[in-house]
């Protein structure tokens, strides 16, 4: 391949290949410097978010947080017309629907779902889409739930297993958007042509004939994506000439995947280095200022805050705050040892100061202890200043991921291109926990949803007894999640398939099964219990334990105390071994994540008394956090605690939520800079995987309980991503106010 | 664990180089020295603070012995985090009256190259055995109870003699330290008295840094929670306009 728009760049294999790494690896310039060259907001820019800002308003005044629907076109990648905030300001251009904030209805996922959505908000889907969906074209929803087994039904209802993508969009598919701008449509299209004669092969398998027609379909719809830009009036069919191109081409690809899908997460990759490549040349070559540089990146991002879907008012309660993950991946190093840090990762750090603090995109730094100082000290400042960025263990990621991955959603490594997941939820393991007790009945319902395992009978429960049931029940709950799990993402390729995104992948991919578990804490300190104190059981008239009294005083997960935390590593371990045991669809390869989003309330709330003395409908602690009030050493601990859950069994991800009161960071503002350095540094030189940050006082937020109205930008991470915090349920707000924040008194 | 905690409570039976009776640890300490603090609070104290927010710390008899080894290796868990910027304060209750355990922890810490602190009133006499752990502590936070003796005995129960004592001999042999107010509203704001700390303190040589640690009654329901009287109820608490006067008057930023 040759194209005039490839002047100045360092030759290479991606120029005969798509190779997206190594044009970065050839081409990038990595920046050790500090943030003094950075440029404040543009006049356009200010006016430009002066108008999203009212936007914002209108959005937060209508019922529900959604300002309008467009409830009669079936969204796909160039079913609306092209839709502008103001478009003589605009420097990148491209809307979901044709208006700002409007949200399109994506049925492929399910039609029920889109009906009920439109009727909390006070819409009806159009007829002529209800009767497209309801007698001629099955949905996703529908096709799972045409196979779904009465035990697969019996454990999601009783919220054994939880949260699984059975009514909507699975997401946590990352294409490769830098693809579009580096090679333009055309060649990407020659790509797969050339990858549907590799699959001309003698004989027509299942397997083949499967992935001709996906690829079919990639075709296709790269094609709309170029559609879709001529709209806008470019042609994205050849590569993009400049930087302000570039994050064009770049948007657009994405722009296709959310028009197209409403996924749960819908993450952009690791793009701010792949684009400085483009910015340096244009700023070599006098054809752009720093200003205008950093205007690009700041209506980029403005975009990305632009990005909604339409949720029914349950989704929200599970993952509150209207979040769309948008994660975006900064810095990291490269394997050659340099940084890629670039100048352009600090102008996206930039825009949380240029435009104020939001939730999307998510920030996520991928942090290691050998990046620059000055990038180290901008981003933790900017976490101290915006609590919106997290940071996940980029030292630990690169042995098994290289330096070209991203994060999906919150905390799921990919290598971008090159691997997508089949997104799996999460199983109850305090449930679970409970469940071996009773001998699989609900301990809330008193029904039973397993077959029937002897219950334990005793008044004191004794550890290997429980340990055993508990082990069998996992097993239970491992096939049964498996079994549900490719009954999903089975129906999801065929009745919903991810065209654009998958068009923007190479053809050989790895799969994971995403599984994930909640509870994790509250099961460790429950065994704990069990082992180093005495736990009564409380029974019903029918026998059914219901709660449980706890004699004397045992070992708590978060105190970095070995006796509990071997606890928490080996239930880990030892669930992430059943679950290899079932085979999974298409061969994916299975992975766990300890992460519950916001929906450790929900999760707490429909699980009954558990024996660390945790009460029924209480909360769990989010991701791998321990239980509030249960750690007394100090935030490192809790940290310590964290990262001796293992990695490689957990691959999908280990999140832990960290709050601090800013006085307790440290003195000064450079003290407090510091410390946060030394203490990610530290945590993750633990082989930590995950962290949020935030930095705030608990007054604050009581105040932003009670006066929403003063902050409107008030931005907080909860779990792998950030919210506004007046957009979270009362419920969520409280349980973020009672987490441990630490502070010093 | 409850059954596995030493219950003999006896001081005289153990080898108090390898045992002291330890309050609790917070191993996120960001203001008690440089850096990230691993921060052992020591059990026992021999004043009588009035303003005390761990008065809980006092009776040496409570709390629980652990092992020289125990402490140590927990301490090296944070080495990530300590190293090379940061470090371990010893705090309390008063860290002295177990100067032998913290010696010998100082010894072993030194060998790793970390950064060692002691949060003290210096109300102690310079005996040989001091002395030798000034030598291998880094740094002090020394908490000037009061500049003027006779309100101090009504402070804290104790003359201050001992502790300004302590104070020179740390400038005379050159170890730096960090000199800290407790302002108290009405105990500790007299003008003259800061007049007369900070002539004090500009006869040492070895000051890093002074801090006005503001009085706040958040240790109160500690008190209570052992059906004590809380000896300045209704005190009120010191707030920026206190901290800004007082910096002020000493002259520092």
């Amino acid at each position: 391949m040759e194209f005039e728009q490839w002047k100045n760049f360092k030759k290479g294999d991606w120029q005969t290949e798509i190779n997206v790494r190594d044009f970065i690896q050839r081409n990038y310039t990595p920046y050790t410097g500090d943030e003094s060259f950075l440029s404040g907001p543009t006049e356009k820019t200010k006016k430009l978010w002066d108008e999203v800002l009212e936007l914002y308003n209108k959005e937060h005044n209508s019922k529900g947080g959604v300002l309008d629907i467009d409830t009669k076109t079936i969204s796909t990648i160039t079913a609306h017309n092209a839709g502008y905030i103001d478009k003589d300001l605009e420097d990148i251009v491209g809307l979901q629907t044709d208006a700002p904030l409007k949200r399109a209805i994506m049925p492929f996922g399910g039609i029920r779902i889109v009906e009920k959505a439109c009727e909390a908000y006070d819409k009806k889907v159009d007829d002529e889409v209800e009767t497209i969906f309801h007698k001629y074209r099955k949905t996703h929803n529908d096709g799972v739930f045409s196979v779904y087994t009465p035990d697969i039904r019996a454990a999601r209802s009783s919220h054994l297993i939880t949260g699984l993508p059975d009514g909507y969009g699975r997401g946590r598919i990352i294409g490769d958007y830098r693809r579009v701008a580096l090679y333009g449509i055309d060649a990407l299209i020659s790509e797969k042509q050339a990858e549907l004669d590799v699959l001309n092969t003698d004989e027509l398998t299942e397997e083949v004939i499967r992935s001709r027609e996906e690829i079919s379909d990639q075709i296709s719809a790269l094609k709309e994506l170029k559609e879709m830009a001529s709209k806008y009036g470019f042609d994205i069919s050849v590569p993009a000439k400049n930087a302000k191109e570039a994050v064009q081409w770049l948007y657009f690809g994405y722009l296709g995947a959310i028009k197209s899908q409403d996924g749960a997460a819908m993450s952009l990759g690791r793009t701010s280095t792949f684009l400085d490549i483009y910015f340096e040349r244009d700023l070599q070559n006098g054809v752009l200022t720093e200003e205008e540089a950093q205007e690009i990146m700041d209506h980029f991002v403005m975009k990305l805050r632009l990005v909604r879907f339409l949720r029914t008012p349950e989704y929200n309660e599970l993952f509150s705050g209207d979040p769309v993950w948008v994660t975006e991946s900064i810095g990291g190093m490269g394997i050659d040892g340099r940084t890629l840090v670039t100048k352009n990762s600090f102008r996206l750090l930039h825009t949380l100061e240029n435009l104020g603090p939001a939730p999307e995109p998510n920030m996520t730094v991928l942090w290691s202890t050998r990046l620059p100082e000055n990038f180290k000290k901008y981003t933790t400042n900017l976490s101290i200043k915006t609590s919106s960025i997290q940071y996940e263990n980029d030292d630990l990621m690169r042995i098994t991921l290289g330096d070209d991955y991203g994060i999906a959603c919150c905390v799921s490594p990919m290598k971008i291109g090159k691997q997508m997941q089949f997104f799996g939820a999460r199983a109850n393991l305090a449930k679970t926990l409970l469940y071996a007790i009773n001998g699989g009945r609900d301990e809330v319902s008193g029904k039973q949803i397993t077959p029937k395992y002897a219950p334990i009978t005793s008044e004191y429960l004794d550890y290997d007894e429980v340990m055993e049931k508990f082990n069998q029940m996992m097993d239970y709950v491992a096939k049964i999640y498996i079994k549900a799990l490719n009954a999903i993402h089975y129906m999801h390729d065929k009745y919903c398939y991810e065209a654009i995104e998958m068009a923007l992948h190479d053809r050989e991919i790895l799969r994971t099964m995403a599984c994930g578990i909640a509870g994790l804490s509250v099961v460790a300190d429950s065994l704990s219990a069990i082992k180093y104190a005495k736990v009564k059981v409380i029974r019903d008239e029918t026998g059914l334990a219901v709660d449980y009294k706890v004699e004397g005083d045992f070992p708590k997960f978060g105190n970095d105390d070995n006796r509990v935390d071997q606890i928490a590593v080996d239930i880990t371990k030892n669930f992430m071994n059943k679950l290899r045991k079932h085979q999974t669809y298409r061969n994916s390869k299975h992975t766990l994540s300890i992460l519950t989003i916001t929906s450790n309330v929900v999760y707490g709330k429909a699980t009954g008394n558990t024996p660390d003395g945790r009460r029924a409908g209480e909360p769990f602690g989010p991701g791998a956090n321990p239980l509030h009030g249960r750690d007394t050493n100090g935030a490192l601990a809790v940290m310590n605690s964290i990262a001796k859950l293992p990695f490689d069994s957990a691959e999908d991800g280990i999140s832990y939520t960290f709050s601090i009161t800013p006085g307790t960071l440290g003195k000064t503002d450079n003290e407090k800079v510091d410390n946060l350095v030394n203490m990610l540094d530290g945590y993750f030189a633990q082989t930590g995987h995950h962290i949020n940050v935030n930095v705030f006082d608990r007054s604050l937020l009581e105040d932003a309980m009670e006066h929403p109205e003063k902050y409107p930008q008030l931005t907080i991470r909860v779990s792998g991503y950030a919210v506004h915090f007046t957009k979270l349920t009362r419920e969520q707000q409280l349980d973020v106010i009672h987490r441990t924040i630490h502070e010093r008194i | 664990m409850e059954n596995k905690i030493d219950k003999t409570n006896n001081l005289e039976k153990k080898d108090l180089r390898y045992y002291a009776k330890i309050h609790s640890v917070e191993s996120f300490g960001t203001v008690d020295g440089p850096g990230i603090r691993f921060v052992l609070f020591m059990q026992g104290c021999h004043l009588e603070c009035k303003y005390c927010h761990n008065r809980d710390t006092w009776d040496i008899n409570s709390g629980h012995y652990k092992s020289l080894d125990e402490i140590f290796n927990k301490i090296m868990n944070y080495k990530n985090y300590i190293y090379p910027r940061g470090g371990v304060t010893i705090s309390g209750g008063e860290p002295l009256l177990q100067h032998q355990f913290i010696y010998e922890l100082f010894t072993k810490l030194k060998k790793e190259n970390i950064h060692t602190c002691i949060d003290t009133s210096g109300m102690v006499s310079l005996t040989e055995d001091i002395k030798k752990l000034i030598d291998i502590t880094d740094l002090f936070l020394l908490d000037i109870k009061h500049i003027d003796d006779k309100k101090c005995k009504e402070l804290v129960g104790k003359s201050n003699k001992l502790e300004l004592e302590f104070a020179k001999y740390l400038s005379n042999n050159n170890k730096p330290m960090w000199i800290r107010q407790v302002l108290v509203p009405g105990f500790t704001d007299d003008k003259e008295d800061l007049l007369k700390l900070k002539d004090f303190i500009n006869s040492l040589k070895t000051v890093e840094r002074v801090e006005i640690l503001p009085y706040h009654s958040v240790g109160e329901f500690k008190w209570k929670k052992l059906g004590l009287n809380y000896p300045l109820e209704g005190v009120r608490q010191a707030d920026n306009n206190d901290v800004k006067r007082a910096k002020e008057i000493l002259g520092i930023e």
